[in-house]
């Protein structure tokens, strides 16, 4: 399979490729990762006139720790999250969702930045970072522009970022002690998007008492979604049986899955349950180990 | 718009004025001639394409030509040394590890960026090493033989092939 033709401009600094965006607009894509826009171009479900490949511009591929956020650069492949030990000391829950994203070679290549700004509530970035409550740095040519994650996503491939913005960083709060975290997604087999995946983030006090609690769900929506009841059934008491099934069950009543090959609109509200269960679970597991 | 890029492939540089859709697999097949690199399903799935950027194992059916301009690329073709072949291939041979061998040379480039990581894996790290990698004949079994096989053989340690004897 072949795209349509296009221009293709490989720009060597950030501001060079916002010029490029400005001169031609929505005709213009960003080429980063790649894995999935150029499966879209080879199917030509996107036909972009403009191709511009940011992959050679520098101080875009970091992970980074400054005053209690961290930093990751919008560049960062894959594997790179999946490998670093900074991730793996502040949010254990990187390593479980790069591990379930497509398969060794396409982490290679796939970037978060590409992940997020695809805009598919099917990838599995979305919800971890609306678990862990990040916030998005778009550069345009009025310079940076912080957007939080729940503003981010708009609707099936829409973001708020503009045609004339890159999406450059992803800050996310490091959390005190007492923070665990965990994805699952299910999924038929490897390099499938999920049935349903959930991404979850605790923070309990010495006494026990869940103080903050971040909750997002992978594909059983039109956008990625927060599961804000279920993080309010957890909040200001201990994580009982109770609160772990009540925040379960809220998940599932509050999501939109729609039928498809994967499985039934019920049954993708019983594996999102299931899935809230046990990733609370487990990080409830890995709050206690810190 | 044709783009000149130049690449490394198996050590020697090539020059080439390519369209910017020309994929990296259809340079490496068709411009190049290095038949060695296969297309399976051409949708990034089953990693018969798989070849070595800087390195690193890439399914070369999703990445256009013009991106690896200035790279150097590894495939197939340059993992023979001095006619010697390597481990992995020795490992592959020795161990039933290919029937119809379309999957053998993405197989075989996935495997070596596995080992240089990770020069000694256990059977569940190779496994998930070959996520990316689909077989549709041997099953994957010898496949795991060989990279360990492999893996023995440049650690230096001794290799049992479990080709069977007849005496």
């Amino acid at each position: 399979m072949i795209a349509q033709p296009f221009q293709y401009e490989a720009p060597n600094t950030l501001s060079e490729a916002i010029s490029l965006l400005q001169k031609y607009g929505d005709e213009a894509k960003i080429l980063s990762g790649g894995h999935s826009l150029i499966p879209m171009m080879k199917l030509r479900f996107a036909t972009p006139e403009y191709l511009i490949d940011i992959n050679g511009i520098p101080g875009l591929s970091h992970i980074k720790e400054e005053g209690g956020i961290l930093k990751i650069g919008a560049l960062t492949r894959e594997a790179d999250l999946e490998h670093s030990d900074l991730l793996k000391k502040h949010f254990p829950i990187f390593a479980d969702a790069t591990k379930l994203i497509a398969d060794p070679q396409v982490r290679n290549r796939g970037t978060i930045g590409g992940n997020l700004a695809h805009g598919d509530a099917a990838n599995d970035h979305p919800a971890v970072m609306l678990a862990l409550n990040a916030t998005v740095i778009a550069t345009g040519p009025e310079g940076e522009r912080a957007i939080p994650i729940d503003e981010f996503f708009f609707g099936f491939y829409m973001t708020a970022l503009q045609p004339e913005e890159i999406l450059t960083e992803i800050q996310i709060p490091i959390p005190g002690s007492g923070t665990g975290s965990a994805y699952h997604k299910l999924e038929r087999k490897v390099g499938d998007y999920a049935t349903a995946g959930v991404a979850v983030q605790l923070t309990l006090d010495k006494s026990g008492i869940c103080t903050a609690a971040g909750i997002g769900l992978t594909n059983v929506n039109a956008t990625p979604l927060r599961a804000a009841r279920s993080e309010q059934a957890l909040i200001g008491k201990p994580i009982t049986e109770a609160s772990v099934a009540e925040a379960a069950q809220y998940a599932s009543e509050d999501c939109s899955p729609s039928s498809d090959l994967r499985g039934s609109e019920e049954y993708k509200r019983a594996m999102v349950a299931v899935l809230v269960k046990r990733m609370i679970h487990k990080a409830v597991e890995r709050a206690g180990s810190k | 718009m044709l783009k000149q890029i130049t690449v490394t492939v198996n050590g020697a540089q090539h020059t080439a004025e390519v369209e910017p859709r020309l994929l990296l697999v259809h340079l490496i097949r068709e411009v190049l001639n290095l038949t060695g690199t296969h297309i399976g399903c051409d949708t990034s799935s089953c990693g018969a394409c798989t070849i070595l950027l800087d390195g690193k194992s890439v399914k070369s059916c999703t990445m256009l030509a013009v991106q690896a301009n200035g790279k150097s690329i590894t495939t197939i073709e340059g993992m023979i040394q001095d006619g010697q072949l390597h481990p992995l291939q020795e490992g592959f041979k020795e161990n039933h590890a290919l029937h119809c061998g379309f999957c053998t040379p993405g197989m075989i480039m996935r495997a070596s960026e596995l080992l240089a990581n990770n020069p000694n894996p256990t059977e569940e790290e190779i496994r998930w090493g070959i996520s990316g990698n689909l077989c549709r004949c041997t099953g994957y079994n010898n496949i795991v033989k060989a990279i360990e096989y492999a893996g023995a053989k440049m650690r230096g340690e001794e290799t049992a092939s479990t080709e069977p004897q007849f005496v």
